[in-house]
């Protein structure tokens, strides 16, 4: 059974063009504005994980999939990412290509795995094989164990353009993400995006309408993973860090908190929710004991109340669709 | 007549302003103050690191200090996220604490980086001094190789030649059975088994059999925090100490005692480098300590906070400026250490502080007389045996410099 | 002395009996989530800190009001059972009629509140509790030494087990909730209150794991994380039981338990992600679980 995001059908307005292009608009300039206010590690990981969070949207906004495990995409692509940097001396623009294929094989054997279950099943498998990854990820020696791979260098892209500067790093980071965004945006608006959104609302239908759902839902399983990866190979370079807290169960649940605060099934949703939940904990860290009890509370308040998220509240108010 | 007045006025202005040219300096106590290692370090050692500004009195020296505190949920990246930010935006000159090894070597990279000091307090990797050593960062209070050295070598002198590792399976647990090993054998021991017991993992009782089962005389716990709890708590009722098997701590704290309660910890032998309840001067500190942390006993660790903020403060006076880590380090290495928790003591060209650990026995219930009285001495360890030989480091900084 | 793959067949059976001991904690935790999911269609990812509350608890009435063990074996259940019930007014009726996942996400938030409360409370590093002195010391049975108190573990987890399997499986009580879960509508026309027995039936899952807490508190470490360490695999326990089996959710706990211990005799590095390979391949096989019904 599909989680149904969608109670009511908002009145468009405007287009849905129009004012997508709009909201597109004020997210660039608040972006190209952002990094002389703001620390820009800060917003670099905010991005990487307002990435994560879209790809995972991917799934459970527009096919209605509830993975419980996404975490191994994004850890393992994470250390795939150090490793090739830092053992390998691959160039950043190789690294995330390399680590964004290994979190698509990946994708592509958990996908084959889980996708014919759906429903609780569906995320108590993801969930399972999360814990295999990390426990893996424990005992390998490349990955470091508990110290994770530290020290990574984040080279000069293509050779030439140096990334150890924070505002340079930026810059790419922000042209990745975009990319990542604007291709998500592609998928969803698109026939196979129709089908997609055919099969959160009604599998059985779609089935007998003659549509392979299996091979529907496995795509858009590896695509979400794949995206995912890069969220995770980016935040690999931006930190110079991959550690044993991506690989980890808590991380799946984060990306849930942030897809549920900002908005599930909505495209600016996760972004908004993402940078929420990384300003919240920051900002949490000198009162580090108070950080699990106002996730909790997130949660609960979402679901009781809040169940559109942030944006698709205001997407239902202004009646467009975010 | 005018000319002379303003003359006067602006000399009298710049001598003020020479006289308060003060040096700011910002301290920041990165740890554990929600998790496993709350205890050993986290609020406790805030209070131990304003305690040792007080006691310095900054104003004297021409200093002005503050302190921040994060709490680093024992994670790396968060670790690294907090020393990143500390050092860009908030001006921090120097971290200290980090009671967890993963933490501590990526805090080591960043301050490496930054040209900011690192002294850490709480962290077990011998690394530090070893192949991570910088000339930024300076080990303090303890290190695998001293708990090694300690535990194993006095248990092999005193009988317990035949040893069961329990190891947490991750690098830090392997990292303590190596060099713990490595001490056995070149005392005449010999290590007849081990089982690697994977992270948080509440029963070891499977695995408290395979030890008792091997007879081994000593059951080595490499392994802390909650699991050796776990470990000591079940043996006790597996009767292995009855048995007449005994455990050795290779990572044990004060706190960890408390928690246990001395019936099902007594007996247990680790190695410490400060106990509050060994001299006057540690009991006087304990005594203000507990004022704000009230029920509970300081650690090695907090001592450690203590005594190395002091000594920092004094080179920052010394030097007037904490811009420069490399700097203060230098000077801190330079200048001989000295307060009333260590004594007197030094720090070596490899970032390893230099003092005497001891041996320690965990007291019977009826051997307590007060709360908090849990350790017997029964040896003590000299400041030149305790730590890893300089030779044998592989630290680059002294390589270099030969 | 038989030697079964160069382990002494003596040191196998001390093993298998461990096994067996750990195989009834998650026995009743498995029961009490089995006992929610298949009467309430309710994933309550906060069970672990509901036996988190449940240790402490006794912690709590040993140290404040002297209750000992066996008041708290008595007393906790009905304690943490009340809040459970709690919970379920409060919280888990606002959302019966949404997809189960939602209850899943609702249920894990207040697993974090309630894990972040204690952590500020009472700190990380655990509380002691001792081993009641009735059950103290142990005998040596030959093959391995076994403490009095793993022992009365076993035997009363299966009691408990069996009773509660033969209250819903036998009794005319647990015919009416098993009723329910399969027509609300039809039994609530008979004339039986479905909302109240949804909400007993909630507290009774939630006093199951407070049990257990109390169970586990003289031999585990009491602290606020010990909950959530263990929830994950006692998830894959019920899964692969079957989501609404009673009898799955008891013999899958005591048998994972069994098979836990001998992989921390061969393989002990394995031992945590045995249960979750194991979960995967059922799944694969049978979607239901071993002992499930419809998926």
């Amino acid at each position: 059974m599909a989680m149904a995001v969608d109670p009511a059908l908002p009145k468009l307005r405007n287009g849905p063009e129009r004012s997508l292009a709009a909201a597109f608009a004020v997210t660039l300039v608040v972006f190209a504005a952002a990094p002389f206010v703001l620390y820009p590690v800060f917003l670099m990981q905010a991005l990487c994980f307002a990435l994560f969070a879209c790809a995972f949207n991917l799934l459970i906004g527009y096919v209605g999939l509830l993975s419980f495990g996404h975490a191994m995409f994004f850890g393992w692509a994470s250390y795939v990412a150090a490793h090739a940097a830092k053992s390998w001396g691959f160039p950043p623009e190789a690294a995330l290509l390399f680590a964004t294929l290994c979190a698509a094989g990946l994708g592509v054997v958990a996908g084959g795995i889980a996708i014919r279950r759906q429903g609780i099943y569906f995320a108590m498998i993801t969930l399972a094989l999360a814990q295999m990854m990390y426990f893996v990820a424990l005992r390998v020696p490349f990955t470091g164990g508990e110290d994770g791979i530290q020290n990574v260098p984040r080279g000069r892209l293509f050779g030439v353009i140096d990334l150890s500067n924070d505002m340079t790093m930026y810059v790419f980071v922000l042209v990745v993400v975009l990319a990542g965004f604007l291709f998500i945006y592609r998928i969803v608006n698109s026939p196979f995006g129709e089908v997609l959104k055919a099969i959160r609302e009604n599998e059985l239908r779609a089935v007998s309408l003659g549509y392979k759902t299996d091979r529907y839902k496995l795509v858009a399983f590896v695509l979400s993973a794949t995206l995912a990866g890069l969220a995770g190979a980016l935040k690999a370079l931006v930190l110079h860090l991959a550690s044993l807290t991506d690989v980890y169960w808590t991380m799946s649940g984060e990306v849930v908190l942030m897809t549920l605060v900002g908005g599930l099934g909505t495209l600016f949703g996760p972004v908004v929710g993402a940078f929420l939940i990384v300003a919240l904990e920051n900002y949490l860290a000198s009162f580090g004991q108070w950080v699990l009890v106002i996730q909790g509370s997130i949660f609960v308040v979402c679901v009781l109340a809040f169940r559109r998220g942030m944006i698709g509240e205001l997407g239902n108010a202004l009646r467009i669709k975010l | 007549m005018r000319t002379a007045a303003s003359l006067a006025v602006a000399l009298t202005a710049l001598m003020m302003t020479a006289a308060h040219a003060q040096v700011n300096v910002k301290i920041g106590v990165m740890s554990d103050m929600s998790g496993l290692y709350a205890d050993l370090g986290g609020p406790g050692s805030v209070v131990a690191a304003k305690m040792a500004v007080d006691d310095f009195n900054p104003a004297a020296h021409g200093l002005k200090v503050d302190i921040v505190s994060a709490d680093m949920l024992n994670k790396p990246d968060v670790g690294a996220n907090i020393a990143r930010q500390w050092f860009d935006v908030d001006h921090v000159d120097v971290i200290v604490d980090v009671p967890n090894s993963g933490v501590a070597l990526a805090v080591n990279e960043v301050a490496r980086e930054k040209n900011k000091v690192f002294l850490v307090s709480g962290a077990a990797s011998s690394d530090l001094t070893g192949a991570k050593c910088s000339p930024d960062t300076i080990h303090w209070t303890y290190d695998t190789w001293m708990l090694a050295n300690g535990t194993g070598k006095a248990l092999v002198k005193t009988g317990g030649d035949t040893w069961f590792f329990i190891t947490a399976d991750y690098a830090f647990g392997h990292a303590l059975e190596r060099d713990t090993t490595a001490v056995i054998v070149a005392n005449g021991g010999k290590v007849v088994g081990s089982v690697n017991v994977p992270l948080n993992n509440a029963d070891f009782s499977s695995f408290l059999l395979q030890a008792q089962q091997s007879k081994a005389k000593i059951i080595g716990l490499a392994n802390a925090g909650g699991d050796t709890i776990n470990s000591i708590k079940q043996g006790s009722e597996f009767g292995i100490t009855a048995g007449g098997q005994h455990f050795a701590g290779l990572l044990v704290f004060v706190s960890d005692v408390n928690a246990l309660g001395l019936k099902v910890a007594q007996g247990l032998t680790l190695t410490e480098t400060w106990y509050w309840d060994m001299n006057d001067a540690n009991r006087a500190w304990t005594k203000r300590w507990q004022a704000e942390r009230a029920g509970k006993f300081p650690t090695m660790i907090h001592a450690g906070v203590y005594s190395a903020i002091t000594h920092y403060l004094k080179a920052v006076a010394d030097l007037k400026s904490a811009a420069d880590g490399k700097a203060v380090v230098a000077k801190m290495k330079e200048l001989p250490t000295d307060d009333p928790l260590f004594g007197k003591g030094t720090i070596r060209a490899d970032g390893r502080k230099i003092h005497p650990a001891y041996l320690f026995e965990v007291k019977k219930p009826e051997e307590s007389k007060y709360p908090g009285d849990y350790y017997n001495l029964r040896s003590t360890i000299p400041a030149d045996e305790a730590f890893r030989p300089l030779k044998d480091d592989n630290c680059p900084l002294v390589s270099a410099a030969k | 002395m038989v030697e079964i793959f160069g382990i002494p067949s003596q040191a196998l059976l001390g093993q298998l009996l461990i096994g067996l001991i750990n195989g009834s904690f998650y026995a009743l935790l498995s029961l009490g989530l089995a006992v929610i999911f298949g009467m309430l269609n309710i994933i309550n990812f906060s069970h672990g800190a509901q036996y988190m509350m449940g240790a402490f608890a006794a912690y709590l009435l040993l140290q404040y009001l002297g209750l000992n063990y066996w008041g708290a074996l008595l007393v906790v259940p009905i304690l943490v059972g009340a809040i459970g019930i709690l919970i379920e007014r409060l919280f888990l009726r606002h959302i019966r009629e949404l997809d189960h996942l939602y209850g899943l996400i609702l249920t894990f938030g207040l697993a974090l509140i309630i894990e972040g409360l204690f952590r500020n409370y009472f700190g990380s590093s655990g509380k002691p509790y001792q081993i009641p002195t009735a059950l103290q010391g142990g005998r040596n049975l030959g093959f391995m030494y076994l403490p009095n108190y793993r022992a009365w573990v076993i035997v009363f987890s299966l009691a408990v087990c069996l009773a509660t399997w033969f209250v819903i499986e036998r009794t005319r009580l647990g015919s009416y909730l098993r009723a329910a879960t399969e027509n609300p509508a039809l039994v609530r026309a008979f004339g039986i209150n479905v909302p109240r027995m949804v909400t007993l039936t909630y507290g009774f899952g939630v006093a199951l794991a407070a049990l257990a807490g109390v169970m586990a508190a003289p031999v585990y470490n009491v602290s606020p994380q010990m909950g959530s360490d263990l929830i994950i695999v006692v998830f894959a326990v019920v899964v692969i039981g079957g989501m609404g089996s009673i009898l799955g959710a008891i013999l899958t706990g005591f048998g994972l338990g069994v098979i836990e211990g001998l992989t921390k005799v061969f393989f002990p590095e394995a031992s945590s992600t045995v249960i979750f390979v194991i979960m995967a391949v059922v799944l694969l096989v049978r979607p239901a679980g071993l002992f499930g019904r419809t998926v």
